[in-house]
């Protein structure tokens, strides 16, 4: 399994990255490489040319960014995985980063590759779906930006234009006191992609009810959801298991999962049910600061 | 040494001495060979799941940079013979590339050879294959139905093998049972892939007329079957068996890349490599392994005793076969597992599918009946409402019954069933494990107890040839070990064949060592190649332990012997009073009447004069080994010795279902395990854990699974999933030692221990977990979907 | 393409074409052949090397890429011609692999968590090679190797008990 041919440069900024896409329609950009590589070396991916950004400083980053945190698109997801920063304001996302591969895998691939790539079952869009974070890109010397809810259209298709190429991802930090989140994910073996998963971010009023929550379900359709019905009956609410149930159920009701080698489109409706509900029996749970089960 | 006896260094704690250089990165596999001027192969592979190959242009490929050649099937099938077969079918030819017509999605068509592989595999995708699809048959059953779409048109039918047994009075014992019951189930298709694929490097030597053959080979008769595919004399062929392999489980026969590749560097006049990737080999390599459909019935009464079974096993071999129907043979061996069942009906089915061609998997099939076996065995006792543990006590042969004869005429060697099994439940009570498993029920999940009680028969005495296929009539099982002590003391000892990591040269050393009563660690072992090298029968069915240590044994022994006969001489005494001791031998009666090693080794290189009359000079022995119990052919009515010796394991496990999602967790793992003398202990222990961890991946992960349009959709690691340490539990492992009486030390095999039982123990705890909602699983691998839309289902009829 | 590499602390100039991975690389132009190719598409690990440290898998680096970094095999851990490593020793001790494929990779993941984890627990231990298939071992003699090596670098050194 050896890649076919092709050309290798390294860009020492973002637009000379551009420029390369830009003059060859065959180019493609590497950062870690470890879901590009596999393609290429199973000739499924023949890039004509490989633009290396991995070098480029401005790319990599986790720094506050007003009441978000900004993630440079070529931030080594293990870099995240270790960051105090995302670990105080995005404990969604320090929670979902180890389920992401092997270590080895996340000691290369990045927070933008993964995005990118757009799988289905993958974590981070998911996160970045249930936080609704804005992705920024660079295309043609000048910067655009997009919400993740419209960045991911289809399984490893996304909303990026032709030519372009993410820079970083802004994820919302919630400022509130009571603050829990849930992440729970299905799959054969432990490090597998994904059969379901599910999160769940809960800020909870002085009253003890929901003052605001988000539900994400992925890897059951083409890219994530998010649970904006359920999320609408059960803000204002005491989150009593019996409501979450219904809310959760209703809000999955009509989705058509997909079905595979792995999983049958039935099996992933009813995990993406139970996974939901434990995600936000969990960020409830937490939010009281209460210590959660290992799932 | 008596089996019985205290061992000096056999059964201790030693380093196995294969480690050094692993732990280095200093093996020295397949791929690391550099020979200068090699060229890499690529092959082209059929899309189709059954096509006839109407035209193949070449010419666009061999335009391209660094290409040398392209061969299909017609050039390579009209320089070579078929490759072998082990039943009579001589209409089912398999060659490395397809001939006219390719038969399975993956299957070889063409070649390339070119500088390097990257080169090869572009030329590879360069060259144009018209192609006609034809239609095409997956299942078994579907197969085997008269009328069936023919895989083979030759052959006029897809059924490769088709054979009865009736060892006893089955229908009189059916008859006389209270109690019946039948039972489907099925082994998935799955094998135990090893990390490192299948390579070969060849390289022709025109002025020597040699082949020189550097594999990742586990094989018998590699030499043999290479030579009479190329139509070269087996003298020149010359096959190194010093190369390591990364790991095989029965699997890697390599046969159709070694005759390729033969016939490349014959005809091209440079060595050719061909290093299967993991596409090459999952599609169209020998990565496949047995799929099985058993229809058992069982015929018992009210107490749980098992009287008689009648067991069908229909067998999807592929497209094509080699040795692998043979799988259906050698459980026959074992048919009865440890039970004392009074007769058996067996019906061996082979057919012919457009799959990937199966090959052999460690235990040759042993697993798939296990399983068939030890579910029939939960059943009887959940229908008669008994404990499955204690349904299995009473079925058991028990340890004065030994030697046991089984009812299709292999006599089990020893074994303490009982006392294995009394030393689990000492280490962990059953009925401490059946409170957890209600704690666990108690907390809203499903949990199970699973058992499983077989045996791992061993020795390799392959008589199942001769079942299947009477016109083979091999009774012939050997290995051989020569031990060359030199001038200045030295010990060498060789052994001819390859090793995946079962440490056979420590084995070698440890035995050759305990004999002459040396420190194992001074004893160098050699594997001489083909040529230099004395008949083996490779590492095949648990056999290396009984016969590459019964060879060494011995050849040591000749060589004790000629030591103390030389001082005898020497001394002036008569040979029943000199004894040997750590290489020096002395008068029993006066026992400073010595000679040193020192001396000995003089005597028989140097001083003629002072040895025995007759004796030959040095100090050279070798012995070749045949099987114990061997030598003998089936009767007219299908009994026969198979292997000679029976080691025992027994699975207990508990087992935690999340009911939502049907994720089974192993909560705990005990094995037993007894395979008579162990010659070293991390070796025997390391086989068990690797078995069970095999066992776990057949059980619940991994499937070379097939869509409709026969397109192999487990391809890669990402869909054909492989137990990480994540999914293999802790196992504790008590050991009982029952020594078996044929063999030298008592040892018994223990190459599959672990992998003959844990797909049963898994899948039985399954069914114990899910019983009370009404259901049972009997088809493997048990895939966390496949089980939560069982359980889902269950729960909606009971209306929950 | 002209590249430099530095592995195992020796900085080589090599010519390897773009799509050469750091594993082909390793194995065949700078003839290290302690790292593995068991699947090639990044699942198996048995290609595992340091990568300024850290456990990567070469099978998914081009070698283009991984000039300006400071590259680890298992030839640059073993401390010289028939001496072993006290985790390559503890290996030994307790049998931790068979037929030797994926170890140096299992090795390379050892020191990395080591380096990092001098304590690590038996599911810390998991943990960190569960990215690396073995089929021969079932782990359970590469998990206690690694704990045997973590206890020794520890400093406490007493003969392993041969109690059963």
């Amino acid at each position: 399994m050896k890649a076919a041919a092709f050309e290798y440069c390294r860009a020492a900024d973002i637009d000379e990255a551009c420029g390369w896409l830009a003059a060859d329609d065959g180019a493609r950009v590497i950062a870690g490489g470890q879901t590009l590589v596999p393609m290429m070396v199973m000739r499924l991916a023949r890039p004509t040319r490989l633009v290396d950004i991995n070098r480029i400083a401005a790319l990599s980053h986790i720094r506050k960014n007003g009441d978000g945190v900004a993630i440079g698109a070529t931030t080594r997801q293990c870099v995240v995985e270790r960051d105090a920063l995302v670990a105080a304001e995005l404990p969604l996302l320090a929670r979902a980063v180890p389920w992401i591969g092997h270590s080895a895998t996340r000691a290369r691939g990045t927070i933008g590759g993964s995005l990118a790539n757009a799988d289905p079952a993958a974590e981070l869009p998911l996160i970045a779906v249930t936080l609704d974070a804005v992705l920024s890109y660079r295309a043609g010397g000048k910067t655009g930006t997009m919400p993740a809810r419209e960045f991911f259209v289809g399984a490893m298709i996304t909303a990026l234009p032709e030519g372009a190429c993410l820079t970083s991802v802004r994820f919302p930090v919630w400022g509130g006191e009571k603050i829990g989140i849930g992440f729970h994910e299905v799959n054969a073996r432990r490090s597998d992609f994904a059969f379901v998963a599910a999160t769940a971010q809960v800020e909870l009023g002085a009253d003890g009810n929901c003052k605001r929550i988000a539900i994400g379900v992925g890897a059951a359709t083409d890219f994530p959801m998010r649970l904006e019905a359920a999320e609408k009956q059960l803000k204002g609410t005491a989150l009593d298991p019996k409501a979450v149930d219904t809310a959760v159920r209703s809000a999955l009701a009509d989705i058509e999962p997909l079905s595979d080698l792995h999983a049958s489109a039935a099996y992933r409706r009813r995990a993406a049910i139970s996974l939901a509900i434990r995600a936000v029996a969990d960020a409830r749970a937490s939010a009281q600061g209460k210590k959660i089960h290992a799932h | 040494m008596t089996a019985t006896g205290h061992h000096r260094y056999v059964s201790t704690d030693r380093r196995v001495r294969e480690d050094r250089r692993f732990v280095a990165g200093k093996g020295q596999f397949v791929a690391d060979i550099d020979l200068p001027n090699t060229k890499h192969v690529a092959v082209v592979t059929c899309p189709h799941a059954a096509a006839r190959i109407k035209a193949i242009d070449k010419r666009a490929a061999l335009k391209m940079p660094g290409v040398h050649y392209v061969v299909d099937g017609a050039e390579l099938a009209a320089a070579t013979l078929p490759l072998l077969t082990g039943l009579d079918t001589p209409n089912v030819q398999r060659r490395p590339l397809s001939l006219d017509v390719a038969r399975y999605s993956g299957e070889w068509v063409a070649a390339v050879v070119a500088d390097s592989r990257a080169q090869a595999e572009d030329a590879a995708e360069a060259i144009d294959i018209d192609y006609e699809p034809l239609p095409f048959v997956l299942d078994a059953e579907e197969a085997f139905k008269p009328g069936a779409m023919l895989v083979h048109e030759a052959h006029g039918s897809n059924v490769l093998l088709d054979k009865t047994f009736v060892w006893g009075e089955v229908d009189k014992d059916f008859a006389a049972s209270p109690r019946k019951l039948a039972l489907r189930v099925k082994w998935g298709r799955s094998s135990t892939v090893p990390i490192e694929t299948f390579g070969v490097v060849t390289s022709w030597d025109p002025w020597r007329e040699i082949l020189d053959v550097y594999a990742s080979i586990q094989m018998p008769r590699y030499a043999d079957q290479i030579g009479l595919a190329l139509k070269i004399p087996t003298s020149s062929v010359r096959v190194h068996y010093d190369v390591d392999v990364g790991g095989s489980y029965g699997v890697k026969r390599g046969i159709k890349h070694t005759v390729l590749c033969g016939y490349l560097a014959r005809r091209l006049g440079f060595p050719v490599r061909l290093i299967e990737d993991r596409l090459e080999n999952m599609r169209g390599g020998d990565a496949h392994g047995p799929e099985r459909l058993f229809d058992v019935e069982v015929a018992f009464d009210n107490s749980g005793l098992v009287r008689s079974m009648k067991m069908r096993a229909l067998e999807n071999v592929g497209a094509y076969a080699g040795r692998s129907p043979f799988q259906l043979g050698k459980p026959i061996g074992a048919i009865v597992g440890p039970y004392k069942i009074n007769s058996v009906k067996y019906q061996a089915i082979a057919v012919v599918t457009n799959k990937t061609t199966q090959d052999a998997v460690r235990g040759f099939g042993q697993g798939p009946t296990n399983l068939a076996l030890e579910r029939c065995m939960d059943e009887v006792a959940n229908v008669l409402g008994l404990d499955p543990l204690e349904v299995r006590r009473r079925n058991m042969i028990r340890h004065e019954e030994f030697p046991y004869l089984i009812p299709s005429g292999t006599t089990y060697d020893s074994g303490n069933y009982e006392t294995v099994i009394d030393k689990v439940l000492a280490n962990t009570s059953y009925q401490d494990l059946k409170v957890e498993r209600d704690r666990l029920r108690g907390e809203g999940r499903l949990a199970g107890i699973g058992m499983a009680a077989c045996l791992e028969p061993s020795g390799g005495n392959a008589t199942f040839e001769a079942l299947l296929n009477p016109a083979i009539t091999t009774s012939t099982f050997m290995d051989s070990c020569r031990i060359n002590i030199d001038g200045l003391g030295a010990i060498t000892a060789t052994m001819h064949t390859t090793s995946s990591g079962q440490g056979h040269e420590t084995l070698v050393g440890t035995v050759v060592g305990e004999v002459l009563q040396v420190d194992p660690d001074t004893v160098r072992v050699t594997r001489p190649d083909s040529l230099n090298s004395l008949p083996s029968g490779t590492p095949v069915g648990s056999r290396m332990a009984i016969m590459l240590g019964g060879a060494a044994f011995h050849a040591a022994q000749k060589l004790k012997d000629k030591l103390t006969a030389i001082a005898a001489h020497d001394l002036g005494i008569p040979l029943e009073r000199a004894v040997y001791e750590r290489g020096e031998v002395f008068d029993r009666n006066a026992p400073d009447k010595r000679r040193s090693c020192a001396d000995l080794i003089n005597i028989a290189h140097r001083y003629y004069h002072r040895m025995p009359e007759g004796f030959e000079p040095g100090l050279a022995a070798e012995h070749v080994y045949q099987v114990p119990t061997g030598g003998t052919l089936p009767t007219k009515d299908g009994r026969v010795q198979m292997y000679p010796c029976f080691s025992f394991e027994f699975h207990l496990l508990l087992l935690s279902i999340d009911p939502d999602l049907g994720r089974p967790e192993i909560v705990r793992y005990r094995l037993g395990h007894d395979c008579g003398t162990q010659i070293n202990p991390k070796i025997v222990r390391g086989m068990t854990m690797g078995g069970i961890a095999h066992g776990i991946g057949a059980a619940l992960y991994e499937e070379f699974a097939y869509n409709d349009e026969g397109q192999l959709i487990a391809q890669t690691f990402m869909d054909y999933l492989l137990p990480s340490s994540h999914e293999v539990p802790a196992v504790e492992i008590v050991d009982h030692e029952t020594p078996s009486p044929h063999t030298v030390l008592g040892q018994k095999g223990s190459g599959e221990s672990g992998y003959l039982g844990a797909p049963a123990a898994v899948a039985n705890a399954i069914n114990d977990a899910i019983r009370p909602l009404g259901i049972s699983i009997n088809t493997l691998p048990i895939k966390v979907s496949k089980l939560g839309d069982l359980i889902a289902d269950a729960r909606a009829k009971k209306g929950n | 393409m002209r590249i430099e590499l530095n592995v195992n602390g020796v900085t080589r100039t090599l010519d390897v074409e773009p799509r050469t991975t750091l594993l082909d690389c390793l194995r065949d132009a700078l003839d290290l052949k302690g790292a593995h190719a068991g699947c090639e598409h990044g699942v198996c690990g048995a290609c595992t090397v340091l990568f300024d440290g850290v456990a990567v898998r070469s099978c998914l680096m081009f070698a283009a890429q991984a000039a300006g970094s400071a590259i680890t095999t298992i030839e640059g851990v073993t401390p010289g011609p028939g001496e072993l490593s006290l985790i390559q020793d503890a290996f030994c001790e307790t049998h931790g692999l068979q037929c030797g494929y994926c170890t140096p990779a299992m090795i390379m993941v050892a020191h990395a968590l080591l380096a990092d984890n001098p304590e690590p627990t038996r599911e810390e231990i998991v943990e960190a090679i569960s990215g690396n298939i073995c089929r021969c071992t079932g782990y359970a003699q590469i998990v206690e190797a690694i704990a045997l090596a973590a206890e020794r670098m520890r400093g406490v050194n007493r003969p392993r008990s041969l109690n059963k």
